[in-house]
């Protein structure tokens, strides 16, 4: 394992960061939070396919004869998916706010009424 | 003018949703009326086109349409070996899923009209319903992974908003946030997967991958999180406990349509079992297994949670997650012995055409029970078996639907229900006798739960508190109506919808050359 795979490690720290939040928190905004890290490390697994070691940007007109380019197809599925998950933080906290104004808290356990 | 048009189908079936829910927000200032048309409008042209598409894909083949390109058609680039566009590959299990969803939303649409009227914010929900159509048949039509989670994600998005409609109360808006959560990891689930594949074979369409695909332990992981996002966004044990929530707690009309939505996850699931892993795999034995044990987890907890149950939507809410698993059942048979030519000509393909054939039944019956318990809320004000009672005298036509739709769910002659339930239990029989009986026992049970649930809400005496009831608005007929009536002709004409429909389903899903050759070329 070498430096290259740095990206990696942090992908798998910030996964595994998030969904200890996921599981284990109790409070809404934290598990929000942990959502977010979660979409976060996704995301830096995305963009970290496209790396080629020595690789530069992939502007087509301005690369420099036969240097190789890093990969440009991860970089765009990195920005959809960053707007997605723009989206769901957004609608996970105004959700928050919804539950908040319901039922006083943002503790979960005093929260969950559905059951059975 | 209209042959020309004809050629962006694919496109057509998912722009049309997408932009009229855009479009909302400014045709809802014209007024209520307008919304509504507007609404109505929307959701009919989308199911013409999706009829134009059904034809063309029953009578011309699966059709390939690539975004961008200079002809739609042109699925390679020329000069290159594979594809670079976003894709939709349309094949026969495609149309055959768009099919069954636009004729829910149809219904649904027209029974929204009243049903949700005197709420507030109902030009956010028709453009959120729009959305979801947009999203669930994307899914349904595409042949790029990546575009897959993008149409995941939307109808994730729109249907948690939905779920948390009725934000006066707690309960919709804590169903809502555990729908969105559990979707968008599952989504998220999705997309590590596609990077996976992406980073091994540098493709993002299903059939590149598939014709790249050497399964070795990443490419194992990937399947993993695949079937976990996707049984789970289908609403399958063990990971179904969102389904139940959100089905009991959003909108019924909302509920009805949701089912179709965790069927456009179920579709995925099998298409990455067949068409993208498929014979590709040492042996499809085991991931037939794996799915055939989704589907008896989810038959059977689905029906023994439901029965203690008194709120009858979420008593419905656990029957949707126990048919879930005939659909699995019987799809899972047919991937097991996918790769015995024999066996799979003797029975597989029979069993995968019950599991499939059993996805638009239980869309059409679980909508229309859905609706019922709807009908029954609008009336009494109340989803609580223990309180209603006697609603029979004052509402004979919903009564009526009723019966049908729970006839059906049981898998009684001469509704649908029984004619894809027979298919499975005859085919998955010669499978493993076990399996079958299974199954059987779940309908038994089944139709004990309903029988509780027409003589709780239905019959008996008629009520004080109810004597003043009366049938619902026209409208909400009309839609029930609709579901009804597909209920009695599939089950009264099984073989004709076999034969059309769910054969060539069937055969195109465990066709995977086919799939290939349609985006990559004979080569």
């Amino acid at each position: 394992m070498g430096i290259a795979d740095l990206p990696l490690v942090a992908v798998a720290a910030m996964l595994a960061i998030g969904v200890y939040g996921l599981l284990f928190e109790r409070n809404l905004i934290k598990i929000a939070v942990a959502m977010s890290v979660v979409e976060s490390g996704v995301n830096l697994f995305l963009v970290s396919l496209g790396y080629r070691q020595g690789g530069t940007a992939p502007i087509y007109t301005m690369a420099p004869e036969g240097t190789p380019m890093v990969l440009p197809t991860p970089q765009a599925l990195t920005l959809t998916s960053i707007v997605i998950g723009l989206a769901t933080t957004a609608f996970l906290l105004s959700l928050i706010v919804v539950l908040y104004r319901h039922y006083g808290t943002l503790d979960v356990r005093e929260i969950r009424r559905l059951r059975g | 003018m209209t042959a020309n048009l004809a050629v962006h189908a694919p496109i057509l079936v998912v722009a049309v949703p997408l932009l009229a829910a855009f479009a909302t927000p400014l045709v809802s200032r014209l007024g209520e009326a307008a919304r509504k048309t507007w609404l109505i409008l929307a959701v009919a042209a989308t199911f013409l086109w999706v009829l134009v598409l059904l034809d063309r894909v029953l009578n011309l083949g699966p059709q390939v349409y690539v975004f961008g390109a200079t002809h739609p058609g042109l699925a390679l680039p020329s000069g290159l070996r594979f594809p670079v566009r976003i894709i939709f590959e349309v094949d026969a299990m495609s149309a055959f899923m768009v099919l069954s969803a636009s004729l829910v939303a149809l219904a649904t649409a027209v029974y929204s009209l009243r049903f949700m009227e005197g709420s507030d914010g109902l030009d956010k929900f028709t453009s959120l319903f729009l959305l979801l159509l947009a999203g669930m048949l994307g899914m349904e039509l595409t042949g790029d992974a990546f575009n897959f989670f993008v149409f995941l994600e939307v109808s994730s998005i729109a249907a948690s908003a939905l779920v948390a409609f009725w934000r006066q109360e707690p309960e919709p808006a804590e169903a809502g946030f555990k729908y969105l959560l559990l979707g968008t990891f599952g989504a998220l689930l999705v997309l590590v997967a596609v990077g996976i594949l992406y980073g091994r074979y540098d493709a993002l369409n299903f059939a590149s991958l598939a014709a790249q695909l050497r399964v070795g332990p990443v490419e194992k992981l990937a399947l993993a999180l695949l079937v976990a996002a996707l049984a789970m966004k289908a609403g399958a044990v063990p990971l179904h406990f969102v389904t139940p929530d959100a089905y009991s707690r959003a909108p019924a009309v909302v509920t009805a349509i949701l089912v179709s939505v965790s069927q456009a996850s179920l579709y995925g699931l099998f298409r990455v079992a067949f068409s993208l892993y498929g014979l590709n795999l040492p042996s499809t034995a085991v991931l037939g297994w794996v799915i055939i044990v989704l589907g008896l987890l989810s038959m059977f907890v689905g029906v023994t949670m439901a029965i203690p149950q008194h709120d009858v939507k979420r008593l419905m809410a656990y029957h949707a997650v126990s048919q879930t698993g005939y659909m699995l059942l019987g799809v899972g048979v047919g991937l097991a012995v996918l790769a015995d030519p024999v066996a799979f000509r003797e029975y597989g393909l029979k069993a995968m055409e019950g599991g499939i054939f059993h996805i638009i039944n239980h869309a059409m019956y679980k909508g229309l029970l859905f609706l019922t318990a709807g009908a029954l809320f609008y009336r009494t004000g109340t989803e609580d078996l223990n309180v209603m009672g006697g609603l029979a005298h004052r509402m004979r036509f919903t009564t009526v639907c009723f019966m049908i739709g729970a006839a059906a769910i049981a898998g009684l002659p001469p509704f649908n229900g029984f004619a894809s339930k027979l298919l499975i239990y005859e085919s998955v029989y010669r499978f493993n006798p076990v399996l079958a009986v299974i199954a059987m026992v779940v309908s038994i049970l089944t139709l004990a739960s309903f029988v509780k649930v027409f003589q709780s809400a239905f019959l008996g005496p008629e009520l004080p508190a109810y004597r003043k009831v009366e049938e619902v608005p026209a409208g909400m007929r009309v839609g029930m109506g609709v579901l009804a009536a597909v209920v009695v002709f599939f089950g009264l004409f099984p073989q004709l919808i076999v034969n059309t429909l769910v054969s060539p389903a069937a055969q195109a899903l465990a066709q995977q050359a086919v799939y290939i050759a349609q985006v990559m070329g004979g080569r």
